[in-house]
């Protein structure tokens, strides 16, 4: 890490999202495109959802009063891409023992390499979001429809656990570009992922949280002194008191769904809290 | 007690035989049998039985083409605009030049008229491709590290002919990814191209690639997809 910023001079990376919560209207549309944008494999009866693998899922939350005050937000989530109390420390990245997961300290992305997974899923134990899933089985595509898959991204086989990645192989071929052009920088625009452009409200915003130009820091404003905690009053990111010190950052003029991004105790104002301290 | 009395008279009866030993140039004999067996397994049948071999096409002269075109390599192995690489050439480049038959090579007619005239694409066999897992940049190894084709893909474009490609029967992958050594000793840069290949060149500059926080060398994801 230290030899990456003293290299580039100015701070790499660190590749985020902004969800405005009071614009997604819960359509899904972020979902169908992150599974075809991912070769996301799916078997002919997905009811069980708890089987199903959706690297960007829209939850359904609710206020839990009565008519007339009875209010729904629904919250997409993708893989949250921790960066823990000090670069690198996400849940996942730690317990992993064969080194199939990894945190970049150039992009702030945490990967999934499947040829490297041997299926233990002590990363989705370690996760506090369940963004990480388990292939249970070989993917079956409908006959003709392996014609359609993404060669960009290389499809899982049963046994490995996936998750969102941010849709690293758009920043690949962003970078294969660049390269072309004797550039070394990726610019916002070259570099979006897939369920941000798909949202039709706009409400994901995509980039990199360490450049003041991208739309997504001035959005999320993180405070780079104190684990990128956002300085916006809209803001909040998911369970921030675990200190996961995650970049998907979720907006809401409301209370009860700012709230509800983590265990508050019913006397508890959420924008009171700190995340903890830093361990010696 | 009586089982230990008998035994004991067992022994009695029967000292060791001053020839018994004599068993031993026998087993250091097969053992030298089996370890001879087992290198001729393992260093000449079982390569055989791994790899499966296949032809390409029609025979293809890398050197007669080189010294034809302008631009060197990438007059038919191009960077398209997007900073993508073409790889092996598709019908359209060859049409420009073969539209018909230049010379009298018997491979060349096999071209014209199999693939040029049907308009169909030739199913070349690539020796280089990668496992699925892998994302390759051409573009960050040559418009960004300026390295030279013939450090990964050896002499190829003074080659007269094509070889055999050869696949491995268990992983579909080419044999050049492995490398055709099979005690694992690489004398030139090309000769594999398997991970640790890959990963010894990053490990050299390690003051560029440091960015995975697992490994301190490169992030997974810089060459994994």
């Amino acid at each position: 890490m230290k030899q990456t910023q003293t290299h580039n001079q100015k701070p790499p990376q660190r590749y985020g999202m902004a969800i405005d919560l009071d614009k997604c209207t819960g359509c899904g549309a972020c979902m169908v495109a992150c599974s075809a944008e991912n070769n996301v494999p799916f078997k002919e009866d997905e009811t069980n959802k708890l089987l199903s693998i959706t690297w960007m899922k829209v939850f359904r939350i609710t206020n839990g009063r009565e008519f007339p005050h009875a209010e729904v937000c629904y919250l997409p989530r993708p893989c949250q891409h921790c960066a823990g109390q000090h670069e690198g420390h996400s849940p996942c990245v730690s317990v992993c023992p064969a080194t199939a997961t990894d945190y970049s300290a150039q992009t702030g992305i945490v990967s999934q390499i499947y040829t490297r997974c041997f299926g233990c899923r002590y990363c989705m134990g370690a996760c506090p979001y369940h963004a990480r899933y388990f292939n249970w089985w070989d993917p079956v595509w409908p006959v003709g429809m392996e014609k359609s898959l993404s060669p960009n991204v290389s499809p899982r086989m049963r046994g490995v656990v996936e998750k969102c990645s941010f849709c690293f192989h758009r920043y690949q071929l962003a970078r294969d570009k660049a390269y072309a052009e004797d550039k070394r920088e990726v610019g916002e625009a070259e570099y979006q992922t897939a369920c941000a452009q798909a949202c039709p409200a706009g409400a994901i915003v995509f980039g990199d949280l360490n450049n003041p130009e991208h739309a997504v820091s001035r959005i999320a404003q993180p405070d780079r002194h104190d684990h990128y905690k956002s300085q916006n009053p809209r803001a909040f990111r998911l369970l921030e008191r675990l200190g996961t010190n995650t970049k998907v950052y979720y907006l809401s003029d409301r209370e009860w769904v700012r709230k509800a991004g983590d265990n508050y105790l019913a006397d508890e104002n959420p924008s009171a809290s700190t995340p903890p301290k830093e361990h010696a | 007690m009586s089982s230990n009395d008998t035994l004991q008279a067992h022994s009695d009866s029967h000292p060791p035989s001053p020839d018994s030993k004599g068993g031993g140039p026998y087993i250091l004999l097969f053992f030298f049998i089996g370890v001879a067996l087992s290198l001729v397994v393992g260093w000449g049948v079982f390569p055989k039985l791994l790899y499966s071999q296949k032809n390409q096409p029609f025979d293809f002269n890398h050197k007669n083409h080189l010294e034809m075109v302008d631009n060197g390599c990438q007059s038919c192995h191009f960077f398209r605009a997007d900073g993508s690489f073409s790889g092996s050439p598709r019908l359209a480049q060859c049409v420009e030049c073969h539209e018909e038959m230049q010379g009298q090579s018997e491979d060349e007619a096999i071209f014209v008229e199999e693939y040029v005239s049907k308009g169909q694409e030739v199913p070349w066999l690539v020796y280089a491709r990668q496992p699925d897992c892998v994302f390759f940049s051409h573009s960050a190894h040559v418009n960004g590290a300026k390295m030279d084709c013939i450090t990964c893909h050896g002499h190829i474009g003074t080659s007269e002919s094509l070889k055999t490609y050869e696949f491995n029967r268990i992983t579909g992958y080419s044999r050049d990814i492995w490398g055709r050594s099979i005690s694992g000793l690489k004398s030139n840069s090309w000769d594999r191209m398997k991970m640790d290949d890959c990963a010894e060149c990053h490990a050299k500059y390690d003051a560029v690639h440091d960015s995975s926080v697992q490994t301190k060398r490169d992030a997974c994801f810089v060459c994994h997809k």
